[in-house]
């Protein structure tokens, strides 16, 4: 099964480097090896993972999505606006602002396709509009006090051998699992593949191309909306300026993940692990104390580098066989 | 030879009378073509022959103005691929349709995968899969990626779909383009396989030798017009070229003495040993003089286009050598042979030739600037008078020379690019087509010029379709055939039924040995 | 030569909008054309348009080129940090005011080149290759500046940001210089034909001789240099390097600014002076907005309100049922959503 091994090879990669990367920590730090620091991992992540997962879509779709950040930061201070201004149960609160997100998405998603125009620059547009409006919203950082987010902070999994994930780690890991399935084995995933494998071929085979690039964008804003949620219960606060940057974080993930940029071959899986090694990095940088944080940015942009340069030379083997220029 | 089954009364698929138009040009008129059940039918025809237009029609991508489609004697009009499908109208084309980055398995079942709670069951999938490549003697790794396989096998695996999707009707649009002999035997497998479940098929290639191994019927359309149908055993292969190419051969054609071959001896501007490129032309040898006009003739697809784009480096050549002046030079990219005073016109001018966008003069003197050096920039005046001189000179048709080249036809354009080389004074010029596309007007004149340009001193290698006019201006003429060089004729040896007789030659000969040429 | 080809009725769109903005502004704020010379520099609410418009307008400069190739440089900003952060730092240190340019210069050209390595030689998708240096760019600025907001004393540099030349404001004096000597490179030499003709048809470029590498590395190496440009006048104006947050987002607006300008996206014929007034119609509203005393929050939904409004005007869908002003853009350039193959209409 060489086959197989050449395919999973970018996820083999991305998890060795995972797994070494630990291993490396774990040996320079005697406290690292522990549960608390996986699940710190897991929960300060999970935002970030909770929107790779939408981001790894888009890009397997051959598209792109740079208003994810934006719409984290709108959606905390929707809820921070309904629930503290408003006097809102945060319920209500975060349906609203998954429909609105969802739907944002959805938006987007419907002048790409209509107007084939290039997702870069639509999202982009969606980006200032998202910031804007949560700017408009209020410009302060607003502090949500409602018991329940109290609650939903205390809530958490703790198992006999001493993991203990918290409400943020558990809804990633939910939503990574349910991705694996949409991925995987539902007509939609693999619509999403063929899709960015080939558009032409894919609505050729019948793949329903206005649909699914449609519900692709509402879906990325639909979990960046739930990121929002995660974020402000994290936080505890609604802040137009929450989570900036954070769309190239995700993009980032997506590539070390092993997805092509280009769409089409990539595993949701790998964007986990993808995420998993940005805050490792991270972990590895507070817990060394004399190394500075700039240095999180250049080992991922190394890390990007790498990846990409990975990608391409697999590419060029599997695009090897030539197919010449005929006479048509 | 013929299909196992017993033909059943109404023919599997019959198209009566069929017309379409695209702004005024008739692309198809009044074609009649008849498949019937367990049977390979070739559909052969020039550029602008109207296959596609036929096969469009067939497939619903494109609506026609008149004429009858039935298939097994009920009346269809598919609207698009998806409804054409569903007719039992499957195809397969050149550039396989499936999708690379997918698995095999769920190549062939996008759209229609087996469910199980919602679910799709991955398991079944696969097994389904290898049930339904077995037949077809292909035991695939069904989840690995469509794209490490070869293209052989590809075509195969879009062949198994279409077949899989209930096809009763197959047609195969050039699937033999890119495929080494032995991929094209085990597709014929394939073929002949499916042939004797009762499937019709309908063949498209430009290799005339696959044409005899694998075809019951052969239609042959010309300008969008049936020229006949004929079963493959009663149509010699001489009469099979005349129709496609539309001449009316005479018996005595058949024969012709072979004049004295004029052997020229002065040194080459250009050599070519053992030239060549796996899969786009069999190795050649290739002597250019200067002040000579040598001519590349053959069927589309017999490697007349990828021998000039290896000259020009367009394409790397991947084995023997290219010598300029004596010296061994290498060819890696157009710059090369641009250094060396090539010049290349090639056959898809939108795509490889103009610079849309830009003006015409712009678009005149970039090659001479690209040599020249962005340092040294061509002054606007030396360019109007460069653009307005071979305005002139070629009577390109523009209001100025600052208009954008892509609001021009095709033959103003056309005159535009050898605008462009002859602007750079080179000492070879390649043209791949240059009247393709043309009105008569132009046309005679871009002979002309072409001779005018020999008498000058200026090699050229030509590439066409058009018999006559390689017969006006060439003295030396290179045959292919099936992507090899398979005759070279000289001087008095020139002529269209020796053209013809090359083309439809069943040995291939040595390229360069002189006229050998059987019927 | 090429550069104003499309003629100048066709800039009229952008010109007239930077007007109407302008002219929006004085009718909010009457004194918003009033110009007054105080201490041998101009101020005045138009003044403050043009020098604040400096560092995007230069970033316009630059990224124009990449764009007419189609490309785009995602890392302008983060290369606006790292210029930044070496010369106050180098500054700081007590380098010569023309060590430091050099210094700065040098390494926009640097990341410029890597960027047109990745793109032309790796063959890597423009907004991958530049992704890589927006994201280390920034990590690097602050190895740089050790993290620190690093500022300076020497009002040599400091001079670059709010000193004045013949009374006008010196960013706006680059910002005038860089725009000649780009114009002067691109239009005496033949390289703005080449960066047309590779940005229309890489292939035909290719094939009539056009050394297509060569030409996209030189682009992203003068985008990066612009941006050092811009990174130095930044720092320079607020005497300090906040490698944070130094050009942060700048990179949105210069694309935006070249939109606005009417360089197409999809490459091609490119207008440097358009793509600066682009830059200026943004600064106007910026300006705008903050004069009617709205939040200046508006602004990014103005924006992207103006550049939805472009890409609208510009879309292939759009256009299908426009009639095509004389010379414009034909939708060829882009592939009709259902369209005959290969063959055209005529197969």
């Amino acid at each position: 099964m060489t086959g197989a091994l050449q395919r999973f090879l970018p996820l083999i990669v991305t998890t060795a480097v995972l797994v070494v990367g630990f291993l490396i920590c774990a040996a320079q730090f005697p406290n690292f090896a522990s549960w608390r620091v996986v699940a710190n991992l897991l929960t300060d992540n999970a935002f970030l993972g909770i929107t790779a997962v939408g981001m790894t879509f888009v890009i397997l779709s051959g598209g792109i999505d740079l208003s994810v950040g934006a719409v984290i930061g709108f959606t905390t201070v929707l809820l921070a606006v309904l629930i503290e201004h408003g006097g809102w149960h945060p319920v209500p609160a975060f349906a609203v602002a998954l429909i609105a997100a969802g739907g944002f998405g959805a938006a987007m998603g419907g002048v790409i396709h209509v107007f084939q125009m290039p997702p870069f620059i639509v999202t982009l547009a969606g980006m200032f509009i998202a910031r804007g409006l949560g700017f408009v919203l209020t410009t302060d950082s607003v502090p949500i006090n409602h018991p329940l987010y109290g609650e939903l902070n205390d809530m958490a999994l703790r198992f006999d051998f001493g993991l203990k994930l918290s409400l943020p780690a558990l809804l990633m890991l939910g939503v990574v699992a349910a991705a694996v399935v949409l991925a995987h084995w539902t007509r939609f995933g693999a619509n999403l593949y063929a899709l960015g494998g080939n558009r032409q071929s894919a609505e050729l085979m019948g793949v329903p191309v206005a649909r699914t690039t449609v519900a692709v964008y509402a879906l990325s804003g639909l979990l960046a909306g739930l990121a929002g949620i995660v974020f402000s219960l994290y936080t505890g606060a609604g802040y137009s300026l929450a989570a900036t940057g954070v769309e190239l974080d995700t993009i980032t993930a997506v590539v070390i993940g092993g997805t092509q940029l280009t769409g089409g071959y990539g595993y949701v899986v790998g964007t986990f692990v993808g995420v998993l090694i940005q805050g490792l990095i991270q972990t590895y940088i507070t817990f060394d104390g004399t190394l500075s944080s700039w240095w999180t940015k250049i080992a991922i942009g190394v890390l990007l580098f790498v990846f990409i340069l990975l990608q391409k030379g697999l590419l060029t083997v599997w695009a090897g066989r030539g197919g010449e220029p005929a006479e048509a | 030879m013929t299909a196992s089954t017993a033909p059943p009364s109404a023919p599997l698929l019959a198209i009566r009378g069929l017309s379409k138009a695209f702004l005024g040009v008739q692309a198809l008129d009044g074609v009649d073509f008849t498949l019937r059940h367990g049977e390979i039918h070739a559909l052969l025809g020039e550029n602008g022959a109207g296959k596609s237009t036929l096969i469009k029609t067939l497939t619903g991508v494109y609506q026609r103005d008149n004429g009858t489609v039935a298939l097994e004697g009920r009346e269809i009009a598919p609207r698009g691929v998806e409804e054409a499908q569903r007719l039992h109208i499957g195809t397969v084309y050149q550039e396989v349709n499936l999708l690379p980055n997918l698995s095999v398995a769920e190549n062939l079942f996008l759209g229609r995968q087996p469910m199980r709670w919602g679910l799709v069951d991955r398991g079944a999938m696969r097994r389904r899969a290898r049930a339904v490549l077995q037949p077809y003697g292909l035991s695939v790794d069904v989840t690995a990626p469509l794209g490490r396989f070869s293209v052989a096998t590809q075509q195969i695996i879009a062949i198994a779909r279409a077949v899989d999707m209930s096809a009763k009707v197959l047609i195969l649009d050039e699937p033999t383009a890119s495929l080494d002999a032995q991929e094209v035997a085990v597709l014929f497998k394939v073929m002949r396989t499916l042939r004797s479940r009762g499937i019709g098929i309908v063949f498209v290639t430009h290799f005339l030798d696959q044409v005899y191994e694998v075809c019951d019927s052969i239609t042959v359309l010309r300008n969008g017009r049936l020229v006949g149908e004929r079963r493959t055993a009663d149509l010699p292969r001489l009469d099979l070229v005349a129709m496609m190419l539309g001449r009316e051969l005479e018996a005595a054609a058949h024969r012709i003495d072979l004049g004295p071959a004029e052997v020229d001896s002065r040194p080459p501007l250009a050599s070519f040993k053992g030239f060549g490129k796996a899969r786009s032309v069999e190795p050649f040898d290739l002597d250019i003089r200067p002040g000579e006009v040598v001519a590349l003739a053959g069927l589309l697809g017999s490697g007349r286009t990828e021998t000039v784009r290896l000259v020009f480096g367009m394409d790397r050549a991947d084995r023997g050598e290219a010598t300029v002046d004596g010296r061994a030079v290498r060819l890696k990219g157009p710059r090369d042979a641009v250094r060396l005073g090539f010049g290349f016109c090639p056959e898809d001018r939108k795509k490889e030739g103009i610079v849309g966008e830009l003006s015409v003069r712009e678009n005149i003197i970039l090659a001479l600037q690209a040599r020249q050096g962005w340092l040294k920039p061509i002054p606007r005046r030396r360019q109007e008078e460069i653009a307005d001189r071979f305005i002139r000179l070629l009577d390109i048709r523009t209001p100025d020379a600052e208009r954008p080249i892509q609001l021009l036809s095709g033959g103003n354009q056309q005159k535009a690019l050898l605008a462009r080389w002859l602007a750079t004074e080179p000492r070879l010029l390649i043209l791949d087509e240059p009247t393709r596309g043309i009105d008569v007007g132009a046309h005679a004149e871009i002979i002309r010029l072409i001779e005018r340009l020999c008498a000058d001193g200026m090699a050229l290698l030509v590439v066409s379709s058009e018999l006559e006019e390689i017969v006006a201006y060439s003295r030396r003429v290179v045959v292919l055939r099936d992507r090899r060089h398979v005759a070279e004729l000289r001087g008095g040896e020139v002529s269209v039924e020796r053209i013809v007789a090359a083309i439809a030659s069943e040995t291939p000969n040595v390229a360069g040995s002189g006229a050998e040429v059987r019927q | 030569m090429t550069l104003s080809a499309p003629g100048p009725a066709r800039n009229l769109p952008q010109y007239g909008a930077l007007i109407a903005v302008l002219l929006a502004n004085w009718l909010l704020f009457p004194d918003f054309f009033a110009i007054r010379l105080q201490d041998g520099r101009l101020f005045g609410s138009l003044i403050d348009v043009l020098n604040r418009g400096a560092p995007v307008a230069l970033l316009a400069v630059g990224m124009t080129m990449v764009i007419a190739t189609r490309g785009v440089d995602l890392s302008v900003g983060a290369v606006m940090a790292i210029s930044g952060a070496i010369a106050a730092t180098m500054t700081g240190a007590g380098w010569s005011l023309p060590a430091v340019l050099a210094a700065s210069l040098a390494a926009g050209l640097l990341c410029g080149l890597w960027n047109g390595v990745l793109v032309a030689v790796l063959r890597i998708q423009p907004i991958i290759a530049t992704l890589i240096l927006m994201v280390a760019g920034r990590g690097i600025a602050q190895l740089v500046t050790e993290g620190q907001i690093v500022t300076f004393t020497s009002p040599a540099l400091a001079f670059i940001g709010s000193g004045s030349f013949l009374t006008v404001p010196m960013p706006v004096v680059l910002t005038i210089v860089v725009l000649a000597v780009t114009a002067l490179l691109v239009r005496a030499t033949a390289l703005g034909l080449m960066i047309e003709a590779v940005g229309v048809n890489r292939l035909s470029s290719a094939g009539a001789g056009v050394n297509t590498p060569v030409v996209l590395v030189a682009v992203y190496v003068w985008c990066g240099l612009c941006a050092a440009v811009a990174g130095l006048i930044v720092t320079a104006d607020i005497r300090g390097a906040d490698a944070n947050n130094a050009g942060l987002w700048l990179e949105l607006d210069a694309i935006l600014a070249v939109v606005v300008g009417g360089t197409s996206l999809l490459g091609g014929r490119f207008g440097l002076v358009l793509s600066v007034v682009g830059a200026l119609i943004i600064q106007a509203m910026n300006t705008g907005i903050l004069l009617s005393g709205f939040k200046p929050e508006f602004n990014l939904i103005v924006k992207a309100g103006v550049l939805l409004v472009v890409l609208l005007l510009q879309s292939p869908t759009l256009t299908l049922f426009l009639p095509r002003p004389k010379g414009a853009r034909p939708i060829g350039t882009v592939k009709p959503p259902v369209a005959p193959t290969s063959g055209g209409a005529k197969p």
